[in-house]
């Protein structure tokens, strides 16, 4: 389990985070929503290792993040960033390759290789990484996380993907996709924590959903306890739009799991 | 033209580039052994690739003694100065451009080699004063230790100025060291008001950027420097490929990134400083050898930086063939040939895709 304890982040006077708790248990896939600027990014950079927090502590499985080696904490979780650029033209596969050999593959390059066909990428292998597409580009870095962390449980231990914003640039396809990956890898015994904006890909794939503004926990717990009119209402300012359909004459697609 | 320079010479289709890095580099190391006999070989008294070769199989007889004394006093000295400091060249280029993420950053055009320069002014003209202390303690080491000092100083600097959240604008890099250079040139020149005749004459022949004048002693005083730079380079390398993706990303791969980019400054320097302090400001070499590498092998470290080793010396090599050869018995400075091909690579670079943008633009 990873969990943060009264995480708190103060930058400029203002508090980024404010004495957040959360446990990302192993099999759950946790789900954090919330308007810009509530703390989103900020909490996964906490958790993450990447950022310390001004008071409170994360741990990993009981370990204090601070005392893990950036080497170890690599090994034990891997994080999908927001888009990426690149000043040299590294190959789809070398990107790929770069997570394999982090986690310490014995065969890096044919890990990379599996990771890329898991995204839909195989084929893609040699394409330079800045003339892909966006959501080319964005796929790529999944496959990276992906082979950083393999299997969802190694050696007895869980392993977590951290996503923010993993369906960004994709398309209603991909979306489902990359999320349906991200479900498996925490069926399987795996920590998935993802930042969503979609609350539909929300509600539809979180286990736990975690309700950011700012800086605190709103609400948290099953999808049908924190998606609801008033909780919506008073973070996004939109009061009444869980459930109601639109306008007749407008027809709408709400992205859906390929498995119900 | 201009879409063929700017992408990928060949990419094997299943995108996996090592067994091109090999080729490249075993094909990199047959060159620098041909640019070490041209090196040898070349010259107003030739010495063939026969006398060279009964010469390094013991039969020393078999030249002339004035040609052996050309060889082992003059040649020899030269050829593994042009070696070590075009390999020292070549890799600090290509450290930099993976520190700042930016294929622009050399450190001849951002001022490091301006802080080499006037920290080796300082020593030459503050050696027999107040640094005089130093400079006996120090010995042969004392002007290139000064020089590493100096690069070292104005790397910091503009990795602290020009580095805004681990991210450096081609502009700002570009500007800022032009400001760091134009500084430290300022101050070169405060002391060269400073100087007397006698320093004065030192410092020209030293500024003159050449390889000129090799002795086996310039050649040990910065085998230590290059030396240590080529063992920590196999070190930095995975880092400097993961940092391609931004601090964060090297960070979440496992990557100490602090660690690495204070390695990666310091050898820099090391690289920077000990060759500017024996051989003078020769530009371009560590713009234009790694630019030419990432299209023929590709960006990843692995084998960008011995490969820059390797191409680095043997540019190096080859520039300084010409240099003495072209207008004989005059010599050109090396650093007038470097420029006249590295220049407009520079320019390349700088107009096209990964330079200077309207994104940039304030």
């Amino acid at each position: 389990m990873i969990s943060a304890e009264h995480v708190t982040v103060t930058r400029s006077g203002r508090k980024l985070l404010d004495n957040i708790g959360l446990d990302l248990e192993p099999g759950r896939f946790t789900v954090v929503i919330g308007p810009n600027g509530a703390g989103k990014s900020t909490l996964m950079k906490v958790i993450s290792g990447e950022m310390k927090p001004d008071i409170g502590f994360v741990s990993y499985h009981g370990t204090s993040v601070d005392l893990c080696q950036p080497v170890e904490l690599a090994k034990r979780r891997a994080v999908l960033p927001q888009a990426t650029q690149l000043a040299f033209p590294f190959t789809a596969l070398e990107i790929v390759r770069m997570g394999a050999v982090a986690q310490g593959a014995l065969n890096p390059t044919e890990q990379a290789r599996q990771a890329l066909s898991r995204v839909g990428l195989r084929g893609f292998e040699s394409r330079p990484y800045p003339s892909l597409s966006g959501g080319e580009q964005q796929r790529v870095q999944f496959a990276r996380a992906l082979a950083q962390v393999p299997q969802p449980v190694a050696d007895g231990v869980p392993r977590a993907l951290f996503l923010d914003e993993p369906t960004a640039s994709l398309d209603l396809g991909h979306q489902i996709s990359v999320l349906e990956i991200a479900r498996d890898f925490a069926n399987a015994g795996g920590i998935v924590l993802a930042i969503l904006h979609d609350l539909n890909l929300a509600a539809e794939f979180a286990d736990h959903l975690v309700v950011l503004n700012h800086g605190r926990v709103v609400a948290e717990g099953a999808c049908t306890d924190t998606v609801n009119d008033e909780i919506i209402a008073s973070v996004y300012g939109i009061a009444g739009a869980v459930g109601r359909l639109p306008a007749a004459h407008i027809p709408y697609v709400l992205p859906q799991s390929r498995h119900r | 033209m201009m879409k063929a320079l700017a992408m990928p010479f060949r990419v094997a289709a299943d995108g996996d580039r090592t067994r091109q890095g090999v080729v490249v580099l075993l094909l990199l190391a047959v060159m620098l052994f041909a640019a070490c006999l041209l090196s040898l070989g070349i010259g107003p008294t030739g010495v063939g690739l026969r006398d060279l070769w009964t010469y390094a199989t013991g039969d020393s007889a078999s030249l002339s003694t004035q040609d052996r004394v050309i060889l082992e006093a003059v040649r020899l000295p030269r050829t593994a100065l042009g070696l070590l400091v075009g390999a020292g060249l070549a890799v600090s280029g290509a450290m930099m451009q993976g520190l700042f993420r930016n294929p622009l950053a050399d450190p001849g055009i951002v001022g490091v080699t301006s802080g080499a320069g006037l920290a080796a002014v300082a020593a030459i003209v503050l050696g027999n004063g107040i640094l005089a202390p130093v400079a006996m303690l120090l010995g042969n080491q004392f002007l290139p230790l000064m020089a590493f000092f100096g690069s070292l100083f104005n790397t910091w600097a503009l990795y602290i100025i020009a580095t805004r959240d681990g991210r450096t604008s081609t502009t700002t890099l570009i500007l800022s060291g032009i400001a760091i250079g134009a500084l430290s040139a300022a101050l070169m020149g405060l002391l060269i008001v400073m100087a007397d005749d006698r320093q004065l004459r030192d410092i020209t022949f030293w500024n003159l950027g050449s390889l000129g004048g090799a002795t086996f002693g310039r050649v040990l005083s910065i085998l230590p420097f290059v030396g240590a730079v080529m063992v920590v380079m196999p070190f930095v390398a995975r880092g400097l490929d993961a940092l391609v993706l931004g601090d964060a990303a090297a960070f979440h791969m496992g990557i100490p990134v602090q660690r690495l980019k204070k390695i990666v400054i310091v050898a820099v320097a090391a690289a920077c400083g000990s060759t500017v302090a024996v051989a003078g400001s020769i530009g371009f070499v560590g713009i234009v050898v790694p630019h030419l590498l990432r299209l023929v092998m590709g960006p990843s470290h692995r084998f960008l930086l011995p490969g820059s080793a390797l191409g680095g010396g043997a540019l190096l090599l080859i520039a300084d063939s010409v240099a003495r050869t072209v207008a004989a018995p005059a010599e050109l400075p090396i650093g007038v040939i470097t420029a006249l091909f590295g220049a407009p690579v520079f320019l390349f670079l700088l107009l096209g895709k990964n330079g200077i943008t309207t994104r940039d633009m304030p």
